[in-house]
């Protein structure tokens, strides 16, 4: 049986691990609101976006010469994923169900032969990723100490990979992030990148089947938009991520702060026996005491 | 008869509603687009989309390169950054210049996609630069 002041110091100690928590869970929620109102901010353009680069993938779909970053490179050899991660922990298991995906990907993909790279964003995923596919880290990149994620940011990111496209480094490019579903649901997504999966053309669309005329031609456009329709599903890609790290850290805390109490209670029945343990005793020793006068 | 005209950037939706004519400044010229225009996917090059309803500009926004969308009811603008023409900034303005012409610089001649990148950044602030001159003049 510990004694009252060790008893004493677990309960205090435990109760500011539960201030911190539930602390942690309100500021979780707070970033929450405002990555979910960017992340709905965003999908207008994107929206729009996919809607014109589907309108010009089918006008060049049968050209031969169509770019590498919609058509590939004719291989597919060498993969680089892309790991979407966040730069902190605490947040249940939002980072490790990532890295374990993006283990298995890398797994079975070397079981077929073929090379794969790995792109690190997010410290969490690198840290992870580096115990045993050091190797096969290409890259790595980090928004730590950012407030937001902007444009920007995702830009630099497809810049760098286009970049490494264009330098022949791979043929075939997936993100692997966390897409936010509920704040207690992250869904780990695959998605490809290069070369562009294959457009789902709804059905009935009237619009797509007359083909618009452009201005310079298709294939000028198709260089310009190509990277910034790559950098749009980044930017996507990163804001969901970055939802989903603050729902997944806030339903982590709020299970601590529960578990916290639950741990509480349990100590201070803990230390009210003891104490009334100690009473009894001293009770017992007063009495026989003086009986023995 | 108006057309419905979305402006949007990466980060959020700028614009939605109805007017009766916009031009937008495509690369190879200013257009005008009215209802009924047919379908058509355009570069843009940085420059002030105006906003008509009906003979007067009720609205004027820099653009700084992009994209746009014309159909017969509608007319999207996919601007890499977009803002409206009183919230620009000289010093900005000629920093970006600078910047620009910095970059075109350093640029390696036989590039020939940086070099023409580097160019279009030069014009998009140069027409930025223009564009405020045209409001201090008021036009």
């Amino acid at each position: 049986m510990p004694s009252l002041k060790a008893l004493r110091m677990r309960i205090n100690s435990v109760k500011s691990t539960q201030k911190i928590t539930s602390a942690m869970k309100m500021v979780a929620a707070s970033k929450l609101r405002r990555a979910q109102q960017q992340a709905e901010a965003a999908r207008p353009y994107a929206i729009r976006m996919g809607r014109i680069l589907n309108t010009l993938a089918a006008s060049v779909a049968e050209s031969p010469n169509a770019p590498a970053m919609l058509a590939g490179t004719g291989k597919d050899q060498v993969h680089l994923l892309i790991v979407v991660t966040a730069d902190r922990g605490l947040a249940g298991a939002f980072n490790s169900s990532i890295g374990r995906a993006a283990r298995t990907r890398a797994r079975t993909l070397e079981a077929q032969g073929k090379t794969v790279k790995i792109l690190a964003v997010g410290r969490k995923g690198r840290d992870y990723l580096r115990r045993e596919l050091a190797s096969r880290i290409v890259g790595d990149i980090s928004y730590a100490g950012k407030r937001r994620i902007d444009y920007g940011d995702a830009e630099g990111l497809a810049k760098r990979v286009t970049a490494m496209l264009d330098a022949g480094e791979f043929d075939v490019a997936t993100l692997i992030y966390n897409r936010f579903q509920s704040v207690i649901a992250q869904i780990v997504t695959e998605q490809q990148l290069i070369p562009a999966p294959p457009v789902k053309d709804a059905a009935g669309n009237d619009e797509t089947t007359a083909l618009p005329e452009f201005e310079p031609d298709e294939e000028t456009i198709l260089a310009r938009l190509l990277p910034q329709a790559l950098a749009v599903q980044t930017y996507t890609a990163l804001l969901e991520s970055a939802a989903g790290e603050h729902g997944a850290r806030m339903t982590a805390m709020d299970n601590a702060t529960r578990n916290a109490g639950d741990m509480i209670k349990r100590l201070t029945l803990n230390y009210n026996r003891a104490r009334q343990a100690n009473i009894t005793r001293e009770l017992i020793e007063i009495i026989s005491g003086a009986e023995a006068l | 008869m108006p057309i419905n005209l979305e402006i949007v950037s990466p980060e959020k939706l700028l614009l939605s509603r109805d007017v009766d004519m916009v031009v937008i400044p495509a690369s190879e010229g200013d257009m005008g687009v009215l209802e009924g225009h047919s379908p058509m996917t355009v570069m843009l090059r940085g420059g002030v989309v105006s906003l008509y309803e009906g003979e007067r500009v009720t609205e004027s926004l820099f653009v700084a390169g992009g994209f746009a969308e014309v159909t017969p009811e509608r007319c999207t603008v996919l601007a890499g950054e977009a803002m409206p023409i009183n919230e620009l900034d000289r010093e900005e303005a000629e920093k970006r210049l600078r910047d620009a012409e910095e970059a075109h610089a350093q640029v390696d001649a036989d590039n020939l996609i940086e070099e023409e990148l580097a160019l279009e950044r030069i014009h998009s602030a140069r027409s930025m630069l223009e564009a405020l001159d045209g409001l201090l003049t008021g036009h």
